[in-house]
């Protein structure tokens, strides 16, 4: 493909300018210690998700082991993936993932990842500005939509109540968001401590009334390994894969390589400790607690709703809890969704871009589907974004070694890279089709047309995070073996800066 | 003024917490730990956006 065309130069242009303070690495008077890293990952990681997911996790039947060991072991993964994969790229680069992706994959993909991104971050943020909703709700009566129950679409005071609060969040991350940001950094050692205090004040509730007692509670009240009616099972590799695919676009997908590049040191990675196990971990298990002691008082056809839990268990400052949970998490996700809807929508003012951004978000806040699956649309986003930080990954660590050229994509201006193209949409697609087969029957005709050793492959949806990942690097380097080899001419020398950039002019030999 | 601010906030998470220990001691009344807890935010919201700074730049 060529750059040639002045509409496609323009398009390259409008993506460039969004990042165009972005482009160079980090100088060394801004980098941050350890301590920048700890702070931030233990406030962005406890979000009022976490009171959907830590609920899910018991509606889905985990048992008690599955809960408090897949996800010991799926944050430890995810906190080995932010360290040994994520961070030591960042620091020896010091771009954005943004430039990265740009670098191996060109342009023209770099557009689609922006826009797609920007969908998600949308709904991510409706599912927070959901949560919320359900706390504000509670107080004054209004019932929050019970997709179990059959609930397609809240009642009509709750959604009004959605969109007030997501008007409100819409307004603030277009004026505020700087305060906004302290604010959250305030809210960050509190929060914790309300997951925390609920579910210890809600124990008695299950019959817990000593530490002695908690591990046969936890078998037979909490996690009982018994599912809701028409809830399907999770098991102990979709706590494992749950706990480390939900931010595996940040790690395995290198989309906190943003983050990272002000780092002093590569082992900062291991700060995401502080969010993986504060959040992930002792948050999940508190909201679970939490879930089953209400289920406990109201029964098992309740609807345990962030906002009804957190009521059980700490009253107004549990509810105070899920609103400014939702909400500190959901303005920088919409600020996100904002940046990459910039790159689409040439010419478009800030405000005009975070208003379109925030109708998004309050259209997917008003589907009570997407707060029931979080976890599913949680795992699609990992599964579909990360292939293209396997290929940053595989890009720097591994094509030299295989004598195949860096960030081939930059150095020949290319405006789509087919190989990352192959690598991303394959991977995804093959990935997709083979838990699909299993999971919706009307896929269930792809295991007539697969071998028999794939026919019987009966994934957990969770754990295609492996599989996917190699799938990708394994599509990737293959094609991208054979565009080098079909390039007869001199590759020019790299402008950029990092490892790349003092590589030699190389000549291909060509056959 | 900083250090007086600072023992307000920490008394203010020491109430969203320590309270709910006591529920599960059985030392205090699960209705009391609400008012506890609600206490202990105002505390720490009515304090801590003093002393806790803003990031220097955004990373």
């Amino acid at each position: 493909m060529s750059s040639s065309d002045t509409h496609k130069q323009s398009l390259v242009e409008r993506l460039d300018a969004v990042n165009e303070f972005e482009r160079e690495p980090v100088s060394k008077d801004k980098l941050h210690g350890a301590k920048s890293f700890i702070a931030m990952f233990s406030s962005e990681h406890v979000a009022g998700t976490e009171f959907v997911l830590g609920t899910l996790l018991v509606l889905h039947g985990v048992s008690a082991f599955d809960a408090l060991f897949g996800l010991l072991v799926g944050n430890i993964l995810a906190v080995l993936s932010w360290a040994l994969m994520c961070a030591p790229i960042a620091v020896k680069e010091r771009l954005t993932v943004y430039w990265q992706i740009r670098k191996i994959a060109g342009p023209y993909l770099t557009v689609i990842y922006s826009a797609l991104f920007a969908v998600i971050m949308c709904v991510l943020a409706g599912s927070m500005v959901a949560v919320s909703t359900t706390a504000i709700a509670h107080p004054f009566g209004i019932e929050s939509p019970n997709f179990a129950a059959g609930d397609v679409i809240p009642s009509l005071p709750w959604m009004l109540v959605a969109c007030g609060v997501g008007v409100v969040i819409a307004l603030l991350a277009m004026f505020g968001f700087e305060k906004l940001a302290h604010f959250a950094k305030v809210c960050a050692p509190w929060m914790p401590l309300i997951f925390v205090g609920g579910a210890v004040a809600s124990l008695p509730a299950l019959g817990v009334t000593g530490p002695g007692d908690f591990m046969e509670a936890a078998k037979t009240k909490i996690w009982t390994g018994v599912p809701a009616e028409g809830v399907s099972k999770y098991g102990f590799w979709s706590c494992v894969g749950l706990a480390w695919l939900c931010n595996v676009s940040q790690h395995m997908g290198m989309g906190d390589v943003t983050i990272f590049r002000y780092a002093k040191k590569w082992y900062y990675g291991f700060a995401s400790a502080f969010g993986m196990f504060i959040g992930h971990y002792i948050a999940w298990i508190c909201s679970g607690i939490m879930c089953a002691a209400f289920l406990q008082l109201n029964g098992a056809g309740s609807n345990p709703s962030p906002g009804g839990i957190a009521w059980l268990g700490a009253g107004w400052a549990g509810l105070v809890c899920v609103v400014l949970a939702g909400w500190s998490t959901a303005n920088p996700t919409l600020y996100r969704a904002g940046l990459a809807f910039q790159v689409v929508t040439p010419g478009w003012s800030r405000w005009r871009i975070t208003m379109f951004a925030g109708v998004g978000m309050m259209v997917a806040a008003c589907v009570p589907a997407v707060t029931f699956y979080l976890d599913m649309v949680v795992a699609y986003y990992g599964l579909f974004f990360m292939p293209l930080g396997a290929f940053i990954f595989f890009d720097y660590w591994v094509f030299p070694k295989l004598g195949l050229q860096r960030n081939w994509a930059e150095r020949l201006g290319l405006l789509a890279s087919w190989p990352a193209l192959v690598g991303w949409f394959g991977s995804f697609i093959i990935c997709f089709f083979l838990y699909a087969k299993e999971a919706y029957p009307s896929f269930a005709w792809v295991n007539d047309v697969l071998p028999s050793f794939l026919a019987s492959y009966q994934p957990d949806f969770f754990m295609q995070v492996l599989p996917a990942w190699i799938l990708a690097v394994v599509l990737y380097t293959a094609c991208a073996t054979i565009q080098q080899k079909l390039y007869r001419g001199v590759v020019p020398p790299l402008k950029g800066s990092g490892a790349s950039a003092s590589e030699p002019e190389v000549e291909l030999v060509a056959r | 003024m900083k250090s007086v601010l600072k023992l307000i906030s920490y008394l203010g998470l020491a109430l969203s917490v320590v309270p709910s220990l006591l529920v599960f001691s059985g030392a205090m009344e699960f209705e009391n730990h609400y008012n506890y807890m609600s206490v202990g935010m105002v505390l720490w919201f009515a304090t801590a956006i003093f002393w806790i700074k803003p990031d220097q730049h955004e990373m």
